[in-house]
């Protein structure tokens, strides 16, 4: 089967909804594993990947947790657009899409748990949730690694912990992270200050499509970046609080902007229904910075029945990958700008233009 | 000076950064410095940046500190190799470069020790043998007591528990 046709489209995908999904797009614990006694996937020979992606593909893929026909496969029988839709899904790192002969892939129906096998390390295991829910996603994802070793032995060492490829991931291996639209919080310009303090409470901050990425569309990833030292639950619980703070700022900037600059933000919103609705040419980048806003109108209720979940799709459906869909000959920059205006065009004309006159401060 | 990025072009942005009262320092050439954003405030991947290129300087250290190269008898993994990539090349490695992991680990991590998750396995070995270790000192108290009833149950559990043992 063609991953294209296994994974739910965007429309049913953006349809998710979870507590907090307002300002938290997604949460997600990834758990880095290593079988014991194999060179790491980096280091290893061609044959010994090779031997670990046939002994864990069919081990992940038989798992209860990854429920009836999961999808596996080899990264070398994936084609280039079917990585570049997996990368913009966020269900594979861009460093996986780089992957060819010796690494593979699993993910299960609902899209709930995802595995990547040869990256930088054997295994690593992802459970996603819509919404703010990182305790949800780590009891999956530690259901799943529990099932696991019962099947294969992991490399663990009494003091370490479990042993990665990066000594940044070592003990747990655990990444905790949740992607925030924070439009209020850049338009206040006090997410500079955000960032720097929960820099310095030992998480990281990140763009949407991880390390080392632009924050485009006000989207930020935060996650913490000690993995030893620590259990599971602490992990969760501080970042768990760390977030619910930046959920209040991003809600307070919102309507300190509404109170101080309403003009501003109701500026800022209607350029942009009015950039996505009457564009013929437009980049990626300035699409999803005007989505971002066209959200932030959603959530405000600028644009009277129009769900949040419209513009979650176009935020996907406007990706360089998505757009290749359906097109045989390879589509260069120029061509996708046009191609993605019209899409936009199109599917605007189902929102109605912003009405800000009963848009009131209250709480986000 | 070279800079510590691409490792070919010389470096002429010099970047200090102090987190929990540890210095980091970073050297890089001008193309680097702007791809990684360092004149961005609001840059993601810096401390990406510094955490890497710290570790390797520690392990660098470290490993001059413990008597120069050293290899991983299992899969052939140098000093080079890791200060090159950042990564290990198989967890025996973590055994091998131990001495100057230590510190690297004390800056990049909360402790040096695991507190997290345990494999199942080893964790039902663990129980096992805290509760031997237990049931001897019982056993031994209850003889120096005299009580030769309580002793002759321990007994019986220690025979238990042996046999528990071996099935694990």
């Amino acid at each position: 089967m063609n991953v294209l046709d296994f994974l739910i489209t965007p429309a049913e995908a953006c349809q998710r909804s979870g507590p907090n999904d307002k300002i938290v797009f997604s949460s997600r614990v990834r758990l880095a594993r290593n079988l014991k006694g194999v060179p790491f996937p980096g280091h290893a020979k061609k044959a010994d990947r090779l031997k670990s992606l046939e002994t864990l593909v069919p081990a992940v893929s038989g798992l209860p947790q990854m429920g009836t026909d999961p999808f596996a496969e080899a990264m070398d029988k994936l084609t280039a657009l079917d990585k570049q839709i997996l990368v913009e899904r966020h269900l594979i790192s861009r460093e996986h899409a780089a992957k060819g002969v010796g690494s593979g892939f699993v993910l299960n129906k609902d899209e709930t748990v995802c595995v990547m096998v040869n990256e930088e390390d054997h295994l690593r295991m992802q459970a996603l949730r819509p919404g703010l829910q990182l305790k949800q996603a780590w009891m999956a994802i530690d259901g799943v690694d529990s099932s696991l070793q019962e099947k294969v032995e992991f490399a663990f060492s009494d003091q370490y912990g479990f042993l990665t490829a990066c000594p940044t991931n070592l003990g747990t291996g655990i990444r905790v992270s949740a992607m925030l639209h924070l439009p209020g919080l850049v338009l206040a310009e006090q997410i500079n200050q955000i960032i720097q303090a929960v820099n310095k409470l030992g998480l990281a901050v990140r763009g949407l499509y991880g390390e080392g990425t632009e924050a485009l569309g006000n989207i930020f990833q935060v996650s913490n970046q000690m993995t030893l030292g620590e259990t599971e639950g602490e992990i969760v619980e501080r970042i768990n609080k760390v977030l619910l703070q930046i959920i209040e700022h991003e809600e307070n900037a919102r309507l300190a902007q509404l109170e101080k600059k309403p003009k501003v933000l109701f500026n800022h919103i209607g350029r942009a229904y009015g950039g996505l609705s009457h564009s013929h040419i437009i980049t990626s980048k300035e699409t999803m910075n005007l989505l971002s806003l066209l959200r932030l109108g959603v959530d405000l209720g600028m644009f009277g029945s129009t769900p949040k979940s419209l513009v979650d799709e176009l935020f996907l459906l406007s990706q360089p990958g998505h757009l290749q869909i359906g097109h045989p000959e390879k589509l260069d920059a120029e061509v996708r700008d046009a191609l993605r205006a019209e899409l936009l065009r199109q599917r605007m004309k189902v929102v109605p233009p912003p009405d800000h006159t009963g848009v009131v401060p209250r709480p986000a | 000076m070279q800079c510590q990025v691409c490792k070919k072009a010389p470096a002429t942005v010099h970047y200090t950064s102090i987190v929990d009262n540890q210095v980091k320092k970073v050297d890089m050439c001008e193309a680097c410095a702007q791809e990684k954003g360092v004149n961005d405030p609001a840059s993601f991947s810096l401390a990406d940046l510094l955490l890497g290129l710290g570790a390797s300087q520690k392990m660098e250290e470290a490993s001059t500190a413990a008597g120069g190269d050293q290899n991983c008898p299992q899969c052939g993994f140098t000093q080079a190799d890791f200060k090159k990539s950042g990564r290990l090349g198989c967890s025996h490695c973590y055994e091998v470069f131990a001495d100057g992991l230590d510190a690297l680990l004390k800056g990049m991590h909360k402790g040096t020790h695991h507190k997290g998750k345990v494999p199942a396995s080893l964790r039902r070995a663990t129980d096992v043998r805290a509760k031997m270790t237990k049931l001897e000192a019982d056993l031994k108290a209850a003889i120096g007591r005299e009580d030769f009833e309580l002793a002759a149950t321990l007994r019986d559990e220690i025979k238990q528990a042996k046999k528990a043992e071996a099935e694990v």
